[in-house]
């Protein structure tokens, strides 16, 4: 969107840093004077939250692994270490386990804002792919790292996720075995599991560059749908503008985020992983954590163990392909009155699947998940498609700068 | 002419040939890599036979042992529960095997102990066919450790055993 770089080096030593490196133009290009849509809401700061819950993530977890044992003998005990013996202990893992949560709630409504404003449509179809591969690592990443403190939970949550790779038809014991080190979830599984954890927010760090990269070559979308078509009377300068904005939405969120280190703890997660990993018994009532539930519901639903593994990983995979499924050429739900209906029976619909997740599979909670995943693979394959066919839009504004001097009048 | 001929085709076979031990070069290279995630030594040894003394078990009870970091049911089966495994037809069976082939004593039944649905540890004389439920994903197992409701694709699986005598069992 930008183009040659109106950078000025101010001193001697900056023009000669500056014709070697052109780094300092390259940041003051992507964050100073980045020209952003003057309309967009405070949707567009959870890529500034997303930002910062991964540095908080990041720094946490460096930290965590310094006190923290990856062997089956000693790992539980070394995370009551953490909590008990280490200065800070304690606020460190809850920042990073309840950060973990906060990193989800972020990417959730990221998604929604994506869906919502048609966020994915030409151009941004890669930059939406490159998010979801964002959203795969994380998943991972999160799986791995619920695995670390060895209790009941991390344990029979490992055994069934890994398991669903035995499903694959005559390959898929042998993978299992090959993901393990073992014969079941042990020592080798939790040793691989933590150096993983340690990595994969670092190929996390490597994709954001690339989705921000991608970003920047397209320009954001915004909530009029409209392309940016003259820069002054369109955009606002990235500084100050959109990083004051993205700074207070950051601390209100850090607010929400407090609120749980410090007055529940423990609210995300289950009281079970507080029980060291038996591999004789598994407990009662096992549930991943509640950000993975709404895909967890979606496995339980399809009677048939290689049709609910298929059902669940299909249920990401077919995010990949929503630039293509959503045939109609306006972006924003603002101005699709039919898709704006569906948008929200599609987010209570997760809602729906995440609570039915955490209830046990039996009579008709059963029976429930399985209309709520017919009606989630309904929307991206039928419903989308067809909107775009025959929906009538409502007029599109001629310009960004039209919509907005339309709502809050010309002066 | 024929020069020219033979001077790019030399050079395509160099080429094409370099690729080639490239390619096999790399792909020995990254086998080590993919190799070492596999059971090692130690866990492979660590998974010789156990044995079981058989005499404690009551009938009714079923005893849990652990080979190869997998648990194994042991279960001494009432005559009650016999009788009910082979009254059922096959046709009825989602995976068809009859009590004969699962059992090599009648009264002995010994299978691992994990769901073949996704490796959860059933619990015993549970669920709606008195064999084993599984509380994960609600997959119900009948006395001769039979899928007979659930998602679980298959029956409990057999490990090798074997009776050394009337009263001692070798799994492995």
């Amino acid at each position: 969107m930008s183009g040659h770089s109106t950078y000025v080096p101010k001193s001697a030593l900056a023009r000669w840093f500056e014709s070697r490196l052109p780094l300092v133009g390259f940041m003051y290009d992507s964050f100073v004077a980045y020209p952003t849509p003057r309309n967009l809401n405070y949707w567009w700061t959870f890529g500034a939250i997303l930002s910062l819950m991964l540095v908080v993530q990041l720094i946490t977890g460096i930290v965590l692994a310094m006190h923290y044992t990856p062997h089956v003998d000693l790992a539980f005990n070394s995370v009551e270490h953490i909590m008990r013996d280490v200065n800070w202990g304690w606020l460190l893992r809850y920042m990073h386990a309840n950060g973990a949560s906060m990193f989800f709630v972020a990417v959730y409504i990221h998604m929604l804002r994506g869906l919502y404003y048609g966020s994915y449509k030409a151009p941004r179809e890669i930059l939406w792919i490159l998010g979801v591969v964002i959203f795969l690592l994380m998943m991972a990443t999160a799986f791995m790292g619920y695995v670390l403190p060895w209790g009941q939970m991390s344990f029979w949550g490992a055994t069934v996720i890994t398991n669903l790779f035995s499903a694959i038809p005559y390959v898929g014991d042998a993978i299992t075995t090959w993901l393990w080190g073992g014969y079941s979830v042990d020592n080798p599984t939790l040793n691989r599991f933590f150096s993983l954890h340690y990595l994969l927010p670092f190929m996390i760090a490597a994709v954001v560059v690339l989705h921000v990269w991608a970003l920047h070559v397209v320009g954001q979308n915004n909530p009029a749908g409209v392309e940016v078509k003259n820069l002054a009377r369109d955009t606002v300068a990235f500084t100050p503008y959109a990083t004051m904005k993205d700074a207070f939405a950051m601390s209100a969120f850090l607010l929400f985020f407090c609120w749980f280190i410090f007055y529940v703890p423990n609210y995300l997660g289950h009281a079970d992983n507080y029980i060291l990993a038996n591999p004789s018994t598994t407990p009662a009532h096992i549930v991943p954590e509640w950000y993975f539930l709404p895909f967890y519901a979606i496995l339980r639903a399809i009677p048939s163990k290689l049709g609910g593994v298929i059902a669940m990983f299909g249920s990401i995979a077919v995010l990949a392909f929503l630039p293509w499924l959503d045939t109609s050429r306006v972006r924003s739900a603002t101005y699709r009155p039919v898709f704006k209906v569906f948008f929200w029976a599609f987010t209570l619909c997760c809602v729906g699947l995440g609570y039915l997740g955490a209830m046990p599979a039996e009579g008709g909670y059963i029976t429930a998940a399985q209309i709520l995943t017919a009606f989630y693979f309904v929307f991206f394959l039928v419903i989308l498609p067809l909107l775009g066919l025959f929906e009538t839009p409502r007029p599109l504004p001629a310009s960004i700068a039209d919509d907005v001097l339309a709502k809050h009048g010309a002066h | 002419m024929a020069t020219e001929l033979v001077e790019p085709s030399r050079r395509d076979f160099l080429f094409i040939a370099t690729g080639a031990v490239a390619a096999v070069g790399a792909a020995s290279a990254v086998w080590p890599f993919v190799s070492q995630m596999n059971p090692d030594a130690a866990t492979i040894a660590a998974g010789a036979p156990v044995e079981l003394d058989l005499g404690a078990i009551a009938a009714g009870q079923s005893v849990k042992v652990k080979w190869r970091g997998k648990i194994i049911f042991v279960n001494h089966r009432t005559p009650k529960e016999i009788e009910e495994a082979r009254a059922v037809p096959l046709n009825q069976l989602p995976d068809p095997a009859t009590d004969e082939s699962r059992a090599k004593k009648p009264e002995w039944l010994v299978v691992i102990g994990v769901c073949t649905h996704l490796g959860c540890i059933p619990l015993d004389h549970q669920g709606d066919y008195g064999g084993w439920f599984c509380p994960c994903h609600g997959s119900h197992y009948d006395t001769a450790g039979r899928i007979r409701k659930g998602p679980a694709p298959r029956n409990l699986d057999l490990p090798p055993y074997s009776f050394v005598s009337d009263t001692r069992l070798l799994i492995g």
